[in-house]
């Protein structure tokens, strides 16, 4: 007969985690050696054929980039990283001049990609969902590109966008996402290599998610991508980003950065499943996720939404935040994070309110497991011009285990006497009695512990876009997987 | 024994068990045939509780010693939710909430996993909810708490009434009712008590768990025993339990003889 006590055990043999995207490509690949001085960065610039104005702007990005370091203030440590031992390019070896439609695609990508779940073949695709894959350093293909083309809207490799739409990219990269702004963002103004292109034109429903699938391949390999998303006046968007990484013992960092912009009426709808490779039981590898994403409402009565499930990397740095500009705009930040063994995920939302009757939404979701530690670090900031603005804070932290932490840093700034701010927090663990509960109604162990963690972030889930949520659903199912007792 | 003579549903012999590293059940028996209502009294803090959850398989609970027989098969060897297949069910005395899932899902998934277990075909979400919907009506359970999540929220009344109908869709072969009773009014009492009248079947037996007399007037039971520092000190039909409303429990107390195994310290031997 089993004592008291045991369920603690059994929960850490079911968060012994299983990754299923662990495998590598086997590719020829065209990579700079590692290390990174303004001789990379030209080649860099070189080898996308860029425009001098950009060039300029990384160099520019790259010296402000030597007089930063680190930052240390998030609740996560780490050994140091070596940034002269990172490839900040590489790509998979292009038979000519890279591929100008699907049928050009390596097939060993296509491969690839069919393998994790991420079709590129348009006609095989059910459902409204175009994809812009991701692969290393460079975007292979991207579908439905024609397709979109006839109403307006722009969905290609941010490498593309910059040849094609130089204008649009001139004008809005780094105008939410300065290259001065912190660190990691600096460093990815310097060498990003790949990464979305979304414009919407005015009036435009977009009809069709849009979703970008990033893959890290290469070993020592860094990923710097970045996003740009703008929604003229009056556009809507539902943008998707999935991610994976083979299981390496080495860490290797992806520092994205992410940009929104929404006109007057307009609304961005921003959702990511982010399941990067998290490390094995003992934490040796995994990724260092610090990611800088941010939107900026800049409309009147526009709104940003951010939904995220992360699960994967050995640890995220991230913070998806709205700068609320245009009056009556609104800004939302649903998270569920999950760290399972050694993960660490310092994650949260900033909501900065300018304009007047402005509102935002933060509902935050950690879960932590086996030695996981997961931290909510969010501000509100109300300005002074900021009249009427409204904020609601949840952040609910659930324990599985007694070796885990939650932690939770809310910082609220308010400059004027009419907004009003709701903060609720709550911390609990899965309890033996519900576990009990669930198991004395014929549920084993394992579904019972899927099912309260579901129950636990069904009011984020319930933001996802369909397919997305029953991916997350899934996902947390396997990031908690193993053997029950 | 011959052929014909009737097998017991639950058998539990000489049964002994810790908690917090105490010794609450010591030395229990109980025997109790198909298609019969037991009733189990006692007071506050005399192991009414530990006995159902020890049955329901609580790993909170350590066995020290004695034997339980469910249908004849040893039943302390097997998990808590295998029990739970195999048809016992426990209507908790402090209900869970599970939040985020509604109670009609959760109740649907719990079906599923008695149904596969028995090699037969899920129910799916549209027979479930026909199902669910009436057996609802019979315990006057709100229709609008099915789509609550489990017990948040939900009045005592409601928790308890909760209970009661996932009994009654579950259908078990053994069903412990541990103080269902407690915290009801008397119209509720009555609903509840008409639901558990209409569980009654030759096929299955019931315990009900409650420390006072009133629910005994509408669940009238075949057997009455009185729990006292965790054995049965006391049993009787139904007359029992209204000696003992009358008498209160020191009356059993003084009657309780000597435990057959090593006793403790703070129970005189007579
Ligand atoms: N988890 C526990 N730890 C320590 N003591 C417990 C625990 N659970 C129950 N007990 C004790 O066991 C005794 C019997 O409790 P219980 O079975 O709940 O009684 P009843 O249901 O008859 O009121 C009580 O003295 C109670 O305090
Ligand atoms: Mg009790």
């Amino acid at each position: 007969m089993k004592k008291a006590g045991t369920s603690t055990k059994v929960i850490e043999e079911l968060t012994n985690q299983e990754y299923r995207y662990g495998f590598v490509t086997d590719v020829d690949t065209d990579s700079v050696p590692p290390g990174l001085n303004e001789d990379v960065i030209r080649l860099i610039s070189a080898k996308k054929n860029e425009p001098p104005f950009l060039l300029e702007w990384r160099l520019r990005a790259y010296r402000h980039w030597l007089t930063l370091r680190e930052p240390k203030w998030a609740h996560v440590h780490y050994p140091p990283i070596d940034y002269q031992s990172i490839v900040y390019y590489s790509a998979p070896k292009a038979k000519k001049d890279g591929p100008r439609s699907l049928d050009e695609v390596d097939p060993e990508m296509l491969a690839t990609f069919e393998k994790l779940g991420i079709s590129l073949n348009e006609q095989k695709r059910l459902s409204g969902v175009a994809v812009d894959a991701v692969f290393d350093s460079v975007s292979v293909a991207t579908t439905f590109k024609e397709k979109l083309g006839e109403i307006g809207v722009i969905f290609c490799s941010f490498s593309d966008a910059v040849v094609n739409h130089p204008e649009l990219i001139e004008k809005y990269l780094g105008s939410v996402v300065p290259y001065t702004d912190n660190f990691f963002a600096s460093l990815n103004s310097a060498v990003f290599t790949d990464g979305s292109f979304c414009f919407i034109p005015k009036g435009v429903r977009c009809p069709m998610e849009l979703s970008t699938y990033f893959r890290i391949n290469a070993a020592n390999t860094g990923q710097f991508e970045r996003t740009l998303i703008v929604a003229e006046a009056g556009s809507y968007v539902s943008y998707l980003e999935g991610c994976t990484a083979p299981m390496r013992d080495e860490n290797q960092l992806h520092a994205a950065v992410v940009e929104l912009i929404t006109h007057d009426n307009a609304q961005i709808k921003y959702s990511t499943v982010q399941n990067w490779y998290p490390g094995d039981a003992q934490g040796r590898g995994g990724i260092f996720n610090f990611v800088t994403k941010r939107g900026k409402c800049l409309g009147v009565n526009s709104k940003i939404s951010w939904s995220q499930v992360e699960t994967g990397s050995a640890i995220t740095w991230k913070y998806p935040s709205c700068i609320l500009l245009g009056d009556n705009s609104i800004g939302e930040f649903y998270s569920v994070a999950l760290t399972n063994n050694y993960q660490q995920a310092d994650t949260g939302t900033k909501m900065i309110h300018i304009g007047k009757n402005t509102t935002s939404t933060i509902i935050s979701k950690g879960i932590s497991a086996g030695h996981g530690q997961n931290t909510y670090r969010g501000l509100v900031k109300m300005g002074k011009g900021a009249k009427n603005s409204r904020n609601y804070s949840q952040c609910d932290s659930l324990l599985l285990g007694d070796k885990c932490g939650a932690h939770t840093f809310p910082y609220v700034e308010v400059g004027n006497s009419s907004s009003r701010l709701e903060h609720e927090a709550s911390t609990s663990k899965i309890g033996e009695d519900q576990l009990f509960y669930c198991r004395q109604r014929g549920l084993s162990q394992e579904d019972a512990v899927s099912m309260i963690v579901n129950g636990f972030c069904k009011e984020v889930f319930r933001q996802l876009p369909m397919e997305f949520a029953v991916e997350a659903q899934k996902l947390l199912g396997v990031s908690l997987e193993g053997s029950v007792g | 024994m011959t052929g014909s003579k009737k097998k017991p549903i639950l058998e539990v012999r000489g049964l002994r068990a810790r908690v917090g590293g105490k010794e609450i059940l010591r030395g229990l028996d109980l025997t109790i045939q198909a298609g019969e209502v037991h009733a189990i009294m006692g007071p506050n803090g005399s192991g009414k509780s530990t006995l159902a959850n020890v049955l329901a398989g609580h790993e909170g609970y350590e066995v020290t010693g004695g034997q339980v027989m469910y249908r004849g098969k040893d039943l302390l060897s097997v998990s808590t939710e295998e029990r739970a297949r195999e048809g016992i069910f426990l209507a908790f005395q402090y209900p869970v909430e599970i939040p985020g899932i509604s109670t009609a899902y959760f109740l649907r998934a719990s079906l599923n996993s008695i149904l596969k277990h028995r090699g037969e075909e899920e129910i799916d979400p549209i027979d479930f909810l026909t199902l669910v919907k009436k057996k609802a009506k019979l315990v006057q359970m709100d229709q609008s708490l099915l789509n609550r999540p489990v017990n948040e929220g939900f009045s005592g009344g409601e928790k308890k009434r909760n209970e009661i109908l996932q009994m009654m869709v579950l259908e078990p072969r053994l069903a412990i009712l541990d103080e269902t009773d407690s915290g009801l009014d008397i119209d509720a009492l009555k609903i509840v008590a008409s639901g558990v009248n209409a569980m009654r079947d030759p096929e299955r037996a019931m315990i009900v768990v409650t420390h006072y007399q009133r629910l005994l007037t509408y669940i009238v039971p075949d057997r009455v025993h009185v729990l006292s520092h965790g054995r049965i000190v006391k049993s009787g039909g139904k007359e029992l339990a209204l000696e003992l409303e009358e008498k209160g429990y020191a009356w059993t107390e003084i009657d309780s003889p000597a435990p057959a195994a090593p006793t403790s310290p703070d129970v005189p031997a007579s």
